[in-house]
Parts: structure tokens; C-alpha cells; sequence
């Protein structure tokens, strides 16, 4: 396999706080890849540099050859590398399939987005789509500002799953999202996974991440510990301490002991 | 029951945001003393029946009974004289304010400096985070990091009843059990929980009462293991796998 993106040693910190300490990844093309570690880990912080929205103090990132390190936000998700965020950010005051449509026009240039005044077929087509797909298709017409927060990051996955990126970058996808619908999500990424889309995923739900993710890294204080298969990553002593703290199957046994 | 025996009760509640209604017609009781869980599909209207609690939206219709004082028309600073804290979905910490400030901000209804120094040091044993990072700007701390604070914040004025608003939202394995475990000792202290919970097999599971809302209304109402092992509220809203989990696991005794 060949690596799509590639994060190198990247450092960055805010004031006193070190977020990133040299931390390195690699998403191969045509993986689904797990990012996890504790809060406070980097995790965010990592994402906001290989998307544009933080300048790292060192290091570099690259995408499909291109050195995108110090590339603005737009430049980079028109390169093809698509995100959501954990907190979601939509545009409240428009509806929920206009939020979509804006969506649509990631590769268009200026002058081209000023001057047309409607989305074409296709466009609304595909932005139907992928609301229907989230299950939001009933309240397109609604300002996205009257949506719940789950609904909101639902938005956000359809949102980024229409703009058709190469490599998409979803920020904890199954926050505050229901237990049958997160496994339609993970059915969902499997199947564009298979059409050739590459996933790089933050996430806390861990039957989530080991159910569809192929290699996971593991951060820690700003560093990547450990990278391996799903096995490997819950199997590996420091990841444990680090992060799970017990077994699954303790925890589960501890909460049902309330 | 008479109204003014029940701990909560919502009462025909119907409320919105002014586009239609989201919460139509909810009757039930909260009991005193329990870990009282929601549970129901996005949007069904979980997190505004919780604003009705704090005051953050008033009812269209009906009633809300907190120990037989109505809640309608109360302000939520009244609210929260009453003894009701709801920890919010959202990130709601003040980010250029540090820590330390932000957890002292919960107990502004306090006017003893020594009150508030003695509860600062009790929920910093419960979040050390609070006085490691006590100097930082509360928007320098990561999302999970923020939600703890948010915790530790509605400790601080000793509340009878805690709202929590998926308190396991964006918490890492370690702390989403640390934050089970602390609801529980909040529980077992005396305080009444009611939440909205996504994570909803493992919080239906320390949940002695749970309700099911869907598209506004009760669908179903039990007992936490009730609703846990309710085959159609599985296959709806529990991940469809809920064959899996063995029965056995909701009743096993406790060793604690």
C-alpha cells in the first residue's frame, strides 16, 4: 500500500501546553485508519494541522505528494482531504440541503460561485442523498440552527461525505449519535471504504473503532505510541495503561455492578 | 400519586422552539434517590425535555412538579436555588477564563468564600484535572478534558437533582468510567440523577428507572434492565445487538 497522507514529527504548542510533541502518522491509501488515545492526547490538535486549520511550530504533512504543511483549510480540502469536526460547525441560519449544497462546490472556483445562481440536478441529487442517508432527508427544508446536536453531526458527515473528498477525516463520527445508527455509519464507511475512499477516524467508541478500522495508531501526550492492527493496539500493555485503563469487559462489568 | 409527593413530575409537558412543537404530551415520574436515564432516537426531543427542567425553555402546556413546587415560569437562577444543576451538551465552559474560575463560577449562588474554598478542594479530589490545570484557559484543554470541568463545576453548589446531558459524550475509555464510577457516588451521596445518554447500554445498566422517547412522546417507561433488554427498543435504538448482551450481566450482584 502506498501512503496518502503523511503526518512527520509535526510539533505544536498553545502557550504553556504542549499538544504536539513530534508526532508522527501515516494513512495508507484505501485504509480505514483508527486515531485514538486519551483526551487531552493531541488527537484534535492533529487534525487541525494536517487540515490547515493550525500551523505546526516543526514538522511536516503531506498529501498525495504534495506538501500541504503550511496550506491554508480551503486549499487542502480542495486537494481532495475532507473533515468534520467534534464540535460540530454548520451554517445555522440557511436550511439543512443548503448546507449540503454548499458542500457540493469544494473544487469551484470564485468567480464561478459568484456568478451561478442554482445548483444543478446532480448536485441536489447527491445532497438528498446523503441526507437520506443520515437518516435528515425529512427536515431539508428546516434551518440547520433548529436541528439537536446529534442531528448536527449527522449534518456534518453527510456534509463532508458529499463533497467527495479522497480522504476523509471524521472527528469522534459516533458522539452523541444513537447505537443503531452508528452501526449503519460503520456499515456505510465499510462500503465507500471499498469504492476506494480512505478514512482516518477519531474516535472513543472502541467496538467502533476495532470493528472497522484496519490499523490504528495510538496517541499519547502529544506523541504516537503505538501503531498497529486493531488486535495488536488492544492487546499492547501501554495502550492499556495509556488509554483503555481495563478491559472492555471489565468496564462492563463494573458499570453493570451500579 | 399526589403531585406533592413526587420527587419530578412532568405532567403533559409539550414545549418547543417556537417552529412546532418537539415534546408532545410527556407524563412521568422521576423517583428520588435513582439514576433516571432517557434514552430515544436523535432528535426525539431528549435534550429539550432537559431545558424544561432548568428553565432554559418554559412549556407550552402542562406541568413540571420538582417536590410539589411548579417549575413553570421559574427563571433557571431560581431553578438552581431549588437544588436542580443540569450539565449542558454543548461545551460551556467561559475558555478565557481559567479553570480554577470556571468551577468557582458554579457556586455563584455561594457568598461564603470558605463554603466555596471547602467545595473547590471536595470535587478536586473528585477531578484532579481542576487543580492540575487549575491557571490554564479553560479553552487550552481538550474537549474531554472541558466536559470534566463542566462536571466538577455543577458540583459546586451541592445539587439535589443533577441533569446530565450525555455526560459520556467525547470521554476517552479511562474517563467515560471515571465519569460512570462519579455518577454513581453522586448517586449513592444522596444526589438524584436524570440523563440523556447515548452510550445507552452501559448507562441503562446503573440506571434504576429509564423512560424511551421517541418523536416527542413515551414510548416505553421500566426499570433500567427493563428497557436494556426490551427486544424492539434493541433492535431500535440500542445497536440491534442486544441479544448479545447476556442477561445475566444486568442482574449480577454487586461486589462493591
Amino acid at each position: 500500500m502506498t501512503t496518502l497522507l503523511e503526518a512527520k514529527d509535526v510539533s505544536r504548542s498553545f502557550g504553556g501546553v504542549k499538544a504536539l510533541a513530534g508526532c508522527s502518522l501515516s494513512v495508507d491509501k484505501g485504509s480505514i485508519t483508527g486515531l485514538i488515545g486519551p483526551n487531552g492526547s493531541g488527537k484534535t490538535t492533529l487534525f487541525n494541522v494536517i487540515t490547515g486549520y493550525v500551523k505546526p511550530d516543526a514538522g511536516t504533512v503531506s498529501f498525495a505528494g504534495h506538501d500541504v504543511t503550511n496550506a491554508r483549510p480551503n486549499k487542502i480540502f480542495a486537494l481532495g482531504v475532507g473533515r468534520t469536526f467534534q464540535l460540530t460547525r454548520i451554517f445555522a441560519r440557511i436550511s439543512v440541503l443548503e448546507n449540503m449544497l454548499v458542500a457540493t462546490q469544494r473544487d469551484e472556483s470564485w468567480l464561478r460561485g459568484l456568478t451561478r445562481s442554482k445548483s444543478s440536478k446532480s448536485e441536489l441529487d447527491a445532497a438528498m442523498e446523503w441526507l437520506d442517508f443520515v437518516g435528515l432527508s425529512r427536515l431539508a427544508s428546516l434551518q440547520a440552527g433548529s436541528l439537536s446536536y446529534g442531528q448536527r453531526k449527522l449534518l456534518e458527515l453527510a456534509y463532508v461525505l458529499v463533497a467527495d473528498p479522497d480522504v476523509i477525516l471524521l472527528d469522534e463520527p459516533a458522539g452523541g449519535v444513537n447505537l443503531t445508527l452508528i452501526n449503519e455509519i460503520s456499515e456505510k464507511i465499510r462500503a465507500l471504504n471499498k469504492d476506494g475512499k480512505t478514512f482516518l477516524i477519531v474516535e472513543h467508541n472502541m467496538e467502533f473503532v476495532m470493528k472497522i478500522c484496519d490499523r490504528v495508531t495510538v496517541m499519547h501526550q502529544g506523541c504516537d505510541l503505538v501503531t498497529g492492527t486493531p488486535d495488536e493496539v488492544r492487546n499492547n500493555p501501554a495502550v492499556l495503561d495509556a488509554y483503555l485503563g481495563v478491559s472492555d469487559e471489565e468496564v462492563d462489568e463494573e458499570v453493570s455492578n451500579a | 400519586m399526589p403531585e406533592s409527593t413526587a420527587f419530578l413530575r412532568f405532567e403533559g409537558v409539550v414545549a418547543g422552539y417556537g417552529g412546532g412543537d418537539v415534546i408532545k404530551g410527556v407524563n412521568f415520574d422521576v423517583p428520588q434517590g435513582g439514576v433516571t436515564c432517557i434514552v430515544g432516537p436523535n432528535g426525539s426531543g431528549k435534550s429539550t425535555l432537559l431545558k424544561t427542567v432548568s428553565g432554559l425553555i418554559r412549556p407550552r402546556l402542562g406541568q413540571l412538579w420538582f417536590k410539589g413546587t411548579s417549575l413553570v415560569g421559574l427563571t433557571p437562577r431560581e431553578i438552581l436555588q431549588l437544588g436542580i444543576v443540569q450539565v449542558p451538551q454543548n461545551h460551556s465552559l467561559f475558555k478565557e477564563m481559567t479553570v480554577q474560575q470556571n468551577v468557582e463560577l458554579g457556586a455563584f449562588l455561594v457568598k461564603d468564600k470558605k463554603v466555596i474554598a471547602q467545595r473547590l478542594e471536595h470535587v478536586t479530589e473528585i477531578f484532579p484535572i481542576v487543580a492540575e490545570r487549575a491557571k490554564d484557559k479553560a479553552g487550552s484543554l481538550s474537549g474531554g478534558q472541558q466536559r470534566l470541568v463542566e462536571f466538577a463545576r455543577c458540583l459546586m453548589l451541592e445539587p439535589e437533582l443533577v441533569v446530565l446531558d450525555e455526560p459520556s459524550m467525547g470521554l476517552d475509555p479511562k474517563t467515560l468510567r471515571l465519569v460512570f464510577h462519579t455518577i454513581k457516588l453522586m448517586n449513592k451521596a444522596g444526589r438524584t440523577v436524570l440523563l440523556v445518554e447515548q452510550n445507552a447500554r452501559q448507562a441503562l445498566r446503573m440506571s434504576s428507572y429509564a423512560v424511551v422517547l421517541e418523536n416527542g412522546q413515551l414510548r416505553l417507561s421500566g426499570s433500567g434492565a427493563e428497557v436494556l433488554n426490551n427486544p424492539e427498543i434493541g433492535a431500535l435504538y440500542l445497536g440491534g445487538s442486544i441479544e448479545e448482551t447476556p442477561k445475566a450481566v444486568v442482574s449480577t450482584p454487586s461486589e462493591l
